[in-house]
């Protein structure tokens, strides 16, 4: 994030469940008003209109689940980024949660433009036949197919879009796209190759490739120091008062059974549990909020 | 008790925002529906972005769910393609909290605000797979109760709805509970038991409990048909709203919605007296809530939800007594924590409201909103909004004196003795207020929105023959022809929705029939310009053999005997009568709040008072401050920040934005002392 006061930091959040079918705009909404809860000390800009220094990678597609969504945004004072995941958490909806933060180099670049493949498994609808028509797909030179783009139907090749497609079983495929210049939905590509119905899809892993190394957002332009200081962060940091605590007690839970790590990704077979942690946290004004 | 989301998702892919049907709010809940609870559904009978934020089911919402002997849970209509997709699916109505059948709960209760929903209501009820005619509803189907504005009119649903509750909900849900209660335990024998029990709640309306006789198109009698069930049925009335501090964790949206902020009661009630607004009329006497309260509920919410704007609603914001202390403690709460924005609905037009809207909003000074409400002085004397034109302009000059660049200006047309002068003072009113603009900014700009006049049930007016389609669309015409090539732009109602509208606002039972022909041509969200047809409303009224023009532009007679003289909001039909003749006779009357009572039934019927923190009325309004309102003279405009009691926070914004100080000193007593 292009930041020169202030403390920059990546953070990594997951989106499963029911609360996937609301769109990109919501999540940043959901996130910011999150951030109020836990008042979180967000730098702003400066101008006519401040607003919260925090920018989106890219959007997930509504109706589809991940374990990768990243955000950079710039505090302006010093945090403990250990304690943010679960203070965050416990103000986002059920579904939502922070899974990891790390303190971001500054200067670094968008989220947008460094990520350059993202990682799929998609739940289909069984069917004979799916495996070689796969196989006839990446084979295939062009796969044309018509997508919806600035109110138009267009036409568009999604053979370049696609990095390697695994058949897992019946019901399941693991697929790697490519996001530069342009990316495709995962229904799109498994449109694009014959009628293969796609059932349900999971972000599992987005990556910055860069100079032959292969890196997860949260390990690429992330400093790895423990406690990381608000550097420069003296001109942002005027008029807040650092030593405020950014989380009142009682104002966010730890989520129980949530599991704060990154990395790997979970089958599905974990979503019913997700479903149950769901329930539990839908229950009770105290589970929303402030228990 | 089933859950119905794995049936649901499936269609989800397929529709419009399907967050509109997960739920997930947070402080919403999922109760647990025990057999000795009474279940009700909470039903806003449109979308979900309108429905939700409403503050009266999300009160209802908290009320039921505290009490041992109910919960409740939410459900809104949802837009066609989703209906069609359960449809063909088999998939009925609701909840969002649990995915519960609506055919599982006791209750369907619904919120009626507007007219143009009532469709929605039967497709609604359908759609529970429950018979949406009363007579036909089994022991074992929900009851269908409604509340709200528009039931102070309860006949056109008299037969789709059983039970109507008139007023405010907070104390008669839990009566209401407790009835179904019993009537649940014994075994829900049959439906005219408990109909029976219920319309011996005071503020219960039960149709099927009262005959209506007609003589020919007239109606001659609606007549109990028990002695327990009252003739005549009064409002139920919050005395006091300090003990209502609801809703205490209000919904917070996935999705954006309307009014998508905080949004803290300040009163309820209002006696301005403006004679065409319902909700003036039937929400008496005004219940201020304690300004203390109001700053734990703003601090308290906003701490809870994560909004960084908050609204002071109430019918005219400015109105409230403790406004200066909550909007100056306010301000100085969110220095440093951040821009929270604060926004004041339903502002007075005066430079008293300028005064306040500049102190909440020292950023962004982009719009401010004025109701005139009519373009001539003559007229605002006939509907009592008492503006005179400096009123306004000082208003106006204020706001753009400090920033602000556009105004919006709300008009009705097709008020009774409206002329065509009258209408053109419009364009005129418009017109000046750009040249006060552009003294001070080339930006300047004013928007005009212009809607057709329905007259309501418990209102002065109720009395008054509406302008039909014609009548309207020539006057809009009339207004376009002014402002053509002003830099004022005009905004209008459709005139064909105004009259269906008054069809169904004063109409009475034989109107439900009407409603039920418009649902099954397939007329739902008929407040959606997109789905709305006059046609279909004009050829259901005479396919039941009735006249539209009787319903909507005739004028009723005193000695007639109207479709909702058995409901009472407290007002004396001689009250209402004599106010009526005020009106053409162009006779302005005062805000009781300030002045001597004049006895408009309410407080004295009741035994209820006006909770005003303030003896004094707030400065600038021109209403009830004594001055000569026939004359429509001068008025003496005060800024908040030159009635200083030196030392105020806001001194600092009068020197900033060179206001000239002076004019009178008129401090509210309840604001002493709350200034650092």
């Amino acid at each position: 994030m292009k930041s020169t006061s202030g403390m920059p930091v990546r953070l990594k959040y997951e989106k499963l469940g029911k609360v996937r079918w609301i769109g990109h705009r919501d999540v940043a909404r959901a996130m910011e008003r999150a951030f109020r809860v836990v008042q979180l000390p967000l730098a702003f800009t400066e101008g006519f209109s401040p607003h919260p220094k925090v920018s989106f990678g890219l959007a997930l597609p509504t109706g589809h689940e991940s374990e990768a969504e990243y955000l950079d945004l710039v505090l302006a004072a010093d945090v403990d980024l250990d304690e943010i995941p679960a203070a965050i958490s416990g103000a986002l909806p059920a579904g939502m949660a922070v899974v990891g933060a790390r303190r971001l180099a500054d200067r670094a670049p968008a989220l947008q433009e460094a990520v350059t493949a993202v990682a799929w498994r998609v739940e289909i609808a069984p069917r004979a036949g799916t495996r070689e028509q796969i196989a006839a797909g990446l084979a295939a030179q062009t796969l044309e197919t018509m997508r919806h783009r600035k109110g138009r139907d267009v036409l568009e090749d999604v053979r370049p879009v696609i990095r390697s497609i695994d058949v897992h079983d019946d019901t399941t495929v693991e697929m790697e796209l490519h996001t530069q210049p342009r990316s495709a939905k995962p229904g799109e590509v498994l449109a694009a190759i014959g009628d293969i119905t796609e059932v349900r899809a999971l972000r599992t892993h987005q990556w910055i490739e860069r100079d032959g190394a292969r890196l997860e957002p949260l390990d690429a332009d992330t400093i790895t120091v423990g406690i990381a200081n608000a550097e420069g962060g003296s001109a942002a940091a005027a008029g807040s008062d650092s030593s405020r605590p950014y989380a009142p007690p009682g104002a966010c839970v730890t989520r129980e059974g949530i599991d704060v790590r990154s990395g790997t990704s979970r089958g599905w077979d974990d979503r019913g549990r997700r479903d149950e942690r769901d329930e539990r946290r839908g229950v009770g004004h105290a589970a929303a909020g402030s228990g | 008790m089933s859950d119905l989301w794995p049936r649901i998702e499936p269609l989800l892919a397929r529709v419009e925002k399907p967050a509109r049907y997960i739920g997930m709010e947070k402080g919403s809940l999922a109760p647990d529906h025990g057999p000795g609870r009474v279940a009700f559904l909470l039903v806003y009978p449109d979308t979900y972005e309108i429905g939700l934020p409403n503050q009266g089911l999300q009160i209802l919402y908290e009320l039921c769910n505290e009490r041992g002997d109910a919960v409740a849970e939410r459900a809104y209509a949802p837009w066609t393609d989703m209906e069609s997709a359960m449809r063909a699916a088999g998939v009925p109505l609701f909840s969002v909290d649990t995915h519960r059948a609506a055919g599982d709960f006791d209750v369907l209760a619904f919120n009626l605000s507007a007219e143009l929903v009532y469709t929605n209501l039967l497709n609604l009820v359908d759609l529970a797979g429950v018979a949406v005619r009363n007579e036909d509803r089994a022991p074992s189907d929900p009851l269908v109760i409604a509340g709200g504005h528009c039931t102070y009119n309860p006949e056109p649903l008299a037969e789709y709805v059983d039970a109507f509750v008139i007023g405010d909900g907070e104390e008669v849900i839990g009566e209401l509970a407790e009835v179904v209660g019993a009537w649940k335990r014994g075994g829900r024998a049959d439906r005219e038991t408990v109909l029976r029990d219920l319309a011996t709640i005071p503020g219960v309306y039960v149709p099927a409990m009262y005959d209506c006789e007609y003589d020919g198109p007239e109606l001659h009698a609606i007549t109990p048909r028990y002695p327990d069930v009252p003739a005549v049925v009064d409002k139920r009335t919050v005395a006091d709203l300090a003990q209502w501090p609801y809703p205490k964790h209000q919904l917070v949206p996935l999705i954006e919605v309307v009014h998508d902020r905080l949004n803290v009661e300040i009163f309820r009630g209002c006696t301005r007296g403006c004679r065409f607004c319902q909700a003036g009329m039937i929400t008496r006497p005004v219940r201020e809530r304690p300004e203390e309260q109001v700053r734990t509920m703003v601090r308290e919410g906003l701490r809870r939800t994560g909004y960084d704007e908050v609204a002071l609603t109430s019918l005219s914001s400015a109105d409230f007594s403790g406004i200066e202390g909550v909007v100056a403690g306010l301000v100085r709460d969110q220095e440093g924590t951040g821009a929270v924005s604060v926004s004041l609905p339903s502002l007075r037009v005066d430079a008293f409201s300028v005064g306040i809207a500049s102190e909440i909003q020292k950023v962004r000074r982009t719009g401010l909103t004025f109701a005139p409400e009519a373009g001539s002085w003559r007229l605002r004397q006939v509907i009592n909004k008492l503006i005179v034109e400096d009123d306004l302009y000082a208003a106006v000059d204020a706001a753009f004196s400090q920033g602000w660049r556009r105004m919006k200006l709300y008009f009705l047309t097709g008020l009774p003795t409206e002329m065509d002068d009258d209408t053109l003072g419009i364009a005129n009113l418009a017109a000046n207020v750009v040249a006060i603009g552009r003294k001070y900014t080339k930006q300047a700009s004013c928007t005009v929105s212009v809607g057709g006049f329905v007259p309501k049930p418990h209102t002065p007016f109720q009395w008054f023959g509406q302008n039909g389609v014609d009548e309207l669309a020539r006057k809009v015409s009339l207004l376009r022809g002014a402002m053509r090539g002003t830099r004022a732009q005009l905004k209008w109602h459709d005139p064909a929705a105004t009259f269906a509208e008054g069809l169904v606002s004063r109409g009475d039972r034989r109107i439900g029939r009407v409603i039920e022909r418009v649902w099954r041509a397939g007329g739902t969200f008929q407040e959606w310009s997109e789905h709305f047809s006059l046609d279909r409303w004009l050829e259901a009224t005479y396919a039941e053999g009735l006249d539209p023009d009787w319903y909507v532009t005739r004028h009723r007679t005193r000695d007639e005997l109207l479709p909702w003289s058995h409901i009472a909001a407290g007002l004396h039909a001689d009250f209402l009568w004599d106010d009526w003749q005020a009106a053409l006779a162009a006779h302005g009357l005062p805000d009781c709040r300030w002045t001597p009572c004049y006895d408009c039934g309410v407080c004295t019927d009741y035994a209820l008072e006006h909770v005003v923190a303030s003896p004094t009325p707030p400065a600038g309004g021109s209403q009830g401050t004594g001055q000569d309102l026939a004359r429509g003279g001068e008025t003496q405009v005060a800024f908040l920040s030159t009635r200083g009691t030196g030392g105020r926070a806001t001194m600092e914004r009068r020197e900033l934005a060179g206001v000239p100080s002076g004019g009178e000193s008129g401090v509210p007593a309840s604001s002493e002392g709350d200034e650092a």
